[in-house]
């Protein structure tokens, strides 16, 4: 096992760039964090289930990466299903709807995962279920205007996490012709598997999606790239697939679905530095993202709830199809409730995301999963660096972790940037979760980052 | 369900591998082990009470330092335990018992503790010891100090390898049956250990390899003989070198061609100290001169980074 393991992760081993054919390829470095953790899928096998509405909708009007809505009603207006309650507010954001039916008690601020606090229409459930009657699939599905603007009045961001406006990442620019739509399905954060059940339950209206997006991008090859941890949903995509995409085993490694680690497994291609995927001719969207694009596009329907996995200290983990706006304290309460050594809630996956600082954080578009850990990070005095190297080892892009902490903390954030390449940085995490000495590394540089751009 | 107890904050990642720098630390002490105890078997008893001494003395100036530093004490990260049994493994048995307490001074306050503790260090402390005491009490650190009853080799025959060349036969460096330091004698042991922490993945294979390799190939062909090549790593302190002293956290690369280039220097100099100069022994201060190279290494082989654009001049 340990031999095994030795050959699984030495980095000159591994085939780079190798276009997949039913092989599993991989990327430099990286760690694996689903071995040696225990039961890390104990939500794995389980389906999808509905959760109930919620009596109390909190419909946040930031739920995406760029501008918040403009809130569309008022306190005391009846909304419906499905109906707009926030607009756009320019190209880079993306429309909120109702989550249930019934009247707006409010319009008034929530605190969202990562503690932004963000104006939220709170609408009193009447238990109608009363869907807005004008939602209609698109005319024409073969006019890609028509399919672009269903996803957008869809208000359809990524689901893997960032939540990025899909139909931004779907109309690059003239000069950035897009030839391959690559559809993630790695699902590499340990705990995760509500991508794994949306890829074995809904494969259909998977790759329905990735039809659509390769048809507004013009795109001529569509890809999968699935962790080889799930054979299943592999399976699965390949029969609903035909001979319209390839679905690709990508080795069960971390981070094997960041966007830019998958792009270059699968075509050997390479996002310059400081670039985006279209700039390598790619785009790449999470498959349960594909699934909400085919229902935006056939029925109309627009994107107000999503699947997330319940994992961790939890009575029982599960998948739960939950409505936007349900607080996390009635999903936890759905699962049997919270353990007592349960000490934090994170909103996605244990690598990336972000504590919820109470029961009543809404679900939004990005979270992923509701995670129960006992997290004990706050007892921990900083100690030294041991410089073991084991940082620069794991990190998939191939900077120097330690050296961006050393950086970081002592404010040196342009030198970060210009000499040891701070911008690059993914946030995958790697560093600090191997990191013998626990420093928080990635914490650094991502305060580092952050503090270049608010200057 | 108690809202309050779910109010932990914290930034990810929030998960973590679970190796620890004390972890790591007591993989380094079982990986030499088998050295000791072979040192312990082939010299005696007064192996151990050296190894003895070094490692509670080691303990000892750490835990004082911190005292009265007033820092947080650190001789719980064993860091000090692996010092210590380093310098015992470069001393002869038959040292006087003040000198790995002299040793271990040097090595754990003036090179370690005074420079920020573990990880700041720029040189390798038992070895920056060991070269102090080598300077300082040549009679008890060369020559005669190697004439001790040893098992399985006869006095007559006791001067060490790389004095008397013609005296012994490669496998008998190989298994040990020769004069030198209480740790650098058991080489199938430092083997043993040296792929151990190869194989868990606390050393990278990049530094042993590449500095034996070069040393290797240098004096093969330097003599024009492969005997001579084999000679050359069998000897002296070359497998504790290249296992346990020039793979040290603070003192070799971070990167991966940083650590290549580290090997490939530790094998030349030891080469070319071995064969021009005036001490018969080099590896030590091979590995020395390239711990002052670390930096500069380090800066100027960054790894490769993903989708960087290579300007063109």
């Amino acid at each position: 096992m340990e031999i095994y393991k030795i050959l699984y992760s030495a980095p000159d081993a591994q085939e780079l760039g190798e276009k997949a054919l039913g092989k599993t390829v991989t990327f430099r470095r990286g760690v694996h964090p689903h071995e040696g953790n225990g039961e890390k899928r104990a939500s794995g096998a389980k389906p999808i289930e509905n959760a109930p509405a919620p009596a109390l909708a909190a419909v946040p009007l930031l739920q995406h990466t760029g501008a918040p809505c403009k809130p569309l009603v008022k306190p005391g207006t009846r909304v419906l299903v499905g109906q707009k309650i926030g607009e756009p507010d320019g190209f880079v954001s993306a429309a909120v709807h109702a989550s249930v039916s019934g009247k707006v008690k409010g319009i008034q601020p929530r605190i969202v995962a990562g503690g932004r606090r963000v104006t939220s229409v709170i609408i009193e459930n009447d238990g109608m279920d009363e869907w807005d009657p004008s939602l209609a699939g698109v005319r024409d599905p073969d006019d890609p205007a028509q399919l672009l603007e269903a996803i957008r009045a869809a208000g359809v961001v990524g689901l893997g996490g960032a939540a990025f406006p899909t139909h931004v990442k779907l109309s690059p620019p003239k000069d950035k012709p897009i030839d391959t739509v690559i559809l993630n399905g790695a699902e590499c954060e340990p705990y995760l598997s509500a991508d794994h059940r949306v890829m074995l339950e809904e494969a259909d209206a998977v790759l329905d999606g990735l039809r659509i997006a390769a048809r507004i991008t013009g795109a001529r090859e569509g890809l999968i790239g699935v962790e080889d941890n799930k054979p299943d949903a592999i399976e699965a995509l390949r029969r609903a697939a035909g001979s319209d995409a390839r679905v690709c085993p990508v080795r069960t490694k971390y981070p094997q679905g960041g966007e830019k680690q998958l792009i270059q497994v699968l075509t050997g291609r390479r996002v310059p530095s400081g670039g985006l995927p279209m700039d390598a001719g790619c785009v790449v969207i999470n498959v349960s993202t594909a699934a909400a694009i085919s229902r935006a596009v056939r029925e109309g329907r627009p994107l107000i709830e999503r699947v997330v996995t319940v994992d961790g200290a939890v009575g029982e983990p599960k998948n739960l199809r939950v409505r936007v706006g349900t607080e996390i304290g009635a999903v936890i309460a759905q699962c049997g409730g919270a353990k007592e050594e349960a000490n934090k809630i994170v909103l996605g996956g244990p690598m990336m995301g972000q504590c919820a600082y109470d029961l009543h954080t809404p679900v939004t578009k990005g979270v992923s999963g509701v995670l129960l850990l006992c997290g004990h990070e706050a007892e921990r005095p900083l100690g030294n660096c041991i410089r073991c190297g084991g940082c620069v080892e794991v990190c998939p892009i191939g900077l120097m972790p330690l050296t961006l902490y050393a950086l970081a903390r002592k404010g040196l954030y342009e030198r970060a940037r210009d000499a040891q390449h701070l911008l690059d940085c993914i946030e995958c995490g790697a560093c600090a979760y191997q990191c013998p000495a626990r420093l928080p590394l990635v914490q650094y540089i991502r305060a580092a980052k952050s503090a270049l751009k608010r200057a | 369900m108690e809202d309050s107890a779910l109010k932990r904050v914290a930034s990810s990642p929030h998960i973590h591998a679970g190796r620890s720098v004390q972890g790591v630390m007591l993989e380094v002490i079982i990986a030499l082990v088998p050295a000791g105890a072979f040192g312990v078997y082939y010299f005696g008893w007064r192996a151990l009470l050296i190894i003895a001494v070094s490692v509670l003395s080691a303990v000892f100036w750490e835990w004082l330092y911190t005292r009265i530093a007033k820092k947080p004490c650190t001789v719980g990260d064993l860091s000090a335990v692996v010092t210590g049994v380093l310098l015992a493994y470069n001393l002869p048995a038959s040292v006087p018992v003040w000198m790995p307490v002299i040793g271990t001074l040097l090595a754990i306050v003036l090179v370690k503790m005074i420079f920020g503790g573990l990880g700041s260090n720029f040189v390798n402390p038992a070895l920056t010891a060991r070269a102090i005491l080598m300077t300082s009490w040549v009679g008890y650190m060369s020559g005669s100090a190697y004439q001790v009853a040893v098992r399985g080799v006869d006095a007559v025959s006791s001067a060490t390898p790389l004095v008397a060349p013609e005296s012994y036969e490669l496998y008998q460096l190989f298994i040990g049956q020769c004069p030198g330091c209480i740790g650098e004698v058991g080489r199938v042991a430092l083997l043993v250990g040296g792929v151990y922490l190869i194989v868990r993945k606390v050393i990278s294979w990049r530094i042993p390899v590449l500095m034996l390799g070069t040393l290797f190939v240098c004096t093969w062909l330097a003599e024009g003989s492969v005997y001579a090549g084999a000679y050359a790593i069998l000897s002296g302190g070359a497998f504790l070198a290249a296992f346990f002293m020039a793979t040290d956290y603070a003192t070799s690369p971070v990167t991966p061609v940083g650590k290549l280039i580290m090997g490939v220097g530790c094998g030349l100099i030891a080469f070319v100290i071995r064969r021009f100069s005036s001490m018969p022994e080099g590896v030590s201060y091979a590995v020395l001169i390239m711990n002052l190279t670390v930096p500069l290494l380090d800066r100027y082989t960054h790894p490769r980074v993903y989708g960087e654009v290579k300007k063109r001049a």
